[in-house]
């Protein structure tokens, strides 16, 4: 067990070359060169703060317009989940909340909770804290169903005076709440979480640290 | 085992030899190291077979997953993908019928549906999450991999093209936006008529090829092909400023 860093060398994080340790840039991908990234936290709860300020008002403001013969109706997001519901279309239902209101509040709290326990510089389950991050990672992106599904509604329900349906501001906060945690996410080096590794085994070896 | 724990020995070796300058010849038979860029963890790395996957095996990472014929096969599909949005843009992608009144859209006019205010940022971000990014980053890869696959040196810029490639992997939503459209057709079923076209199935079909390319995609194995590739140049056609030990055997 033996890191890039205990052994004065730096990992290119783009293409996984190993080089002598202040070496500036990767001659193989020419990626910039870094032990740790000291600004990813900074980077990390920036980008976190700004993605929560936006999906406040992403669930206040409607998400969708909808204009018909009866009168104008405005949905927010869970509000629109709730209406495909009552047609009986559970699983939709069910797509719609899951991508828009729980894997977005689980990402705020699993990177909040990944960067405070880096923080903290906490020594176990590094292994799950990993595994959570790999899932904050691939899930992130999902969460922009709802932006697509108002775009493709309101480009296609255009039928004069019997519906209509129209973006609403929730359209763009929520959007950028997505694309602010996704970066939120990508500025977290990993490698912070596995350091609480090493920062504890300068002497023999812990075994708590291990797999 | 492809990975085994870093030889000092040969780390050392490696080291002097980055620091010093090239010197191919004598560094060909030395193993190579590989970090994990998610744990810092060092191992050295022999030349895997075709099939061979190799795991961090302190965090789990895949770092290495070799495929027979992968290089081609992501060119391949690359190139159908790349076909299929171009199409997929100008084609009629879905249409609606209520009380004797239609609308037909392409994917163009839904990404560009929001033009009011500030919402035609929401407008640009689809755009470019759907349907610019995807065509860009398979553009990318076919750049840098179609040279490579027929025994050329890379092309220009290949590893600045292909880390852009990686970047965007990410922000390729074209899947996404797959289950989005069966969101939307529930959405609007008690209200009218949908009916699919074309442009539909072409999408629908290039978010799965891009799912299934990816698979065959190992950044590892197409970084050591960029740099064996690069050992085809001829000696000075290049004047491009290149820093450092550049001949450095993979």
């Amino acid at each position: 067990m033996t890191t890039a860093r205990e052994m004065g060398l730096v990992t290119c994080t783009s293409c996984a070359r190993v080089w002598p340790m202040g070496h500036a840039r990767c001659d193989r991908c020419g990626h910039a060169l870094r032990s740790r990234d000291t600004g990813s936290l900074q980077r990390v709860w920036a980008f976190w703060f700004t993605g929560l300020l936006a999906y406040i008002p992403a669930n206040l403001y409607p998400m969708l317009v909808t204009q018909t013969l009866t009168g104008t109706q405005s949905g927010t997001i869970v509000g629109g989940a709730i209406q495909i519901a009552h047609h009986g279309e559970w699983g939709i239902a069910a797509i719609v909340l899951i991508a828009s209101v729980v894997i977005p509040v689980a990402k705020f709290a699993a990177i909040a909770y990944l960067a405070l326990s880096v923080q903290r510089g906490a020594v176990h389950g590094l292994r799950h804290k990993q595994h959570l991050y790999e899932i904050v990672e691939f899930i992130g992106r999902w969460s922009m169903i709802d932006v697509f599904v108002v775009a493709i509604l309101s480009a296609l329900v255009q039928l004069s005076v019997i519906a209509s349906i129209h973006p609403g501001p929730a359209a763009l906060t929520f959007a950028l709440s997505v694309i602010f945690t996704m970066l939120s996410a990508r500025s977290f080096d990993t490698r912070l979480i596995w350091d609480a590794r090493t920062a504890i085994s300068p002497g023999p070896p812990s075994p708590s640290g291990h797999q | 085992m492809l990975l085994l724990p870093p030889d000092r020995r040969i780390l050392s070796y490696l080291v002097k030899e980055t620091l010093v300058g090239n010197a191919p010849e004598q560094n060909a038979a030395a193993p190579d190291l590989i970090g994990c860029p998610m744990c810092d963890e060092v191992y050295a790395v022999r030349q895997p077979h075709a099939g061979e996957r190799a795991v961090c095996d302190h965090c789990g990472t895949v770092l290495i997953a070799t495929r027979e014929g992968a290089g081609l096969r992501i060119l391949a599909l690359s190139i159908a993908v790349l076909v299929l949005v171009v199409a997929a843009s100008f084609h009629p992608f879905l249409s609606i019928n209520a009380a004797g009144l239609g609308n037909k859209v392409s994917l163009l006019d839904v990404a560009t549906s929001f033009r009011s205010g500030l919402l035609v940022l929401v407008s640009v971000a689809t755009i470019l999450l759907i349907v610019g990014l995807p065509a860009l980053r398979v553009a990318a890869l076919i750049y840098v991999i179609g040279p490579i696959e027929l025994g050329r040196p890379p092309a220009p810029r290949a590893r600045e093209v292909f880390r852009m490639a990686q970047a965007l992997k990410p922000w390729s939503m074209t899947e996404v936006f797959s289950i989005g459209c069966a969101v939307a057709l529930v959405k609007v079923s008690d209200l009218a008529r949908l009916e699919f076209g074309p442009a539909f199935w072409m999408f629908a079909a290039l978010s799965v090829i891009v799912v299934v390319s990816d698979r065959y995609l190992c950044s590892w194995s197409i970084w050591e092909a960029i740099e064996t590739a690069d050992q085809r140049r001829p000696a000075p056609p290049e004047s491009e400023p290149v820093s450092g030990s550049e001949g450095k055997h993979a």
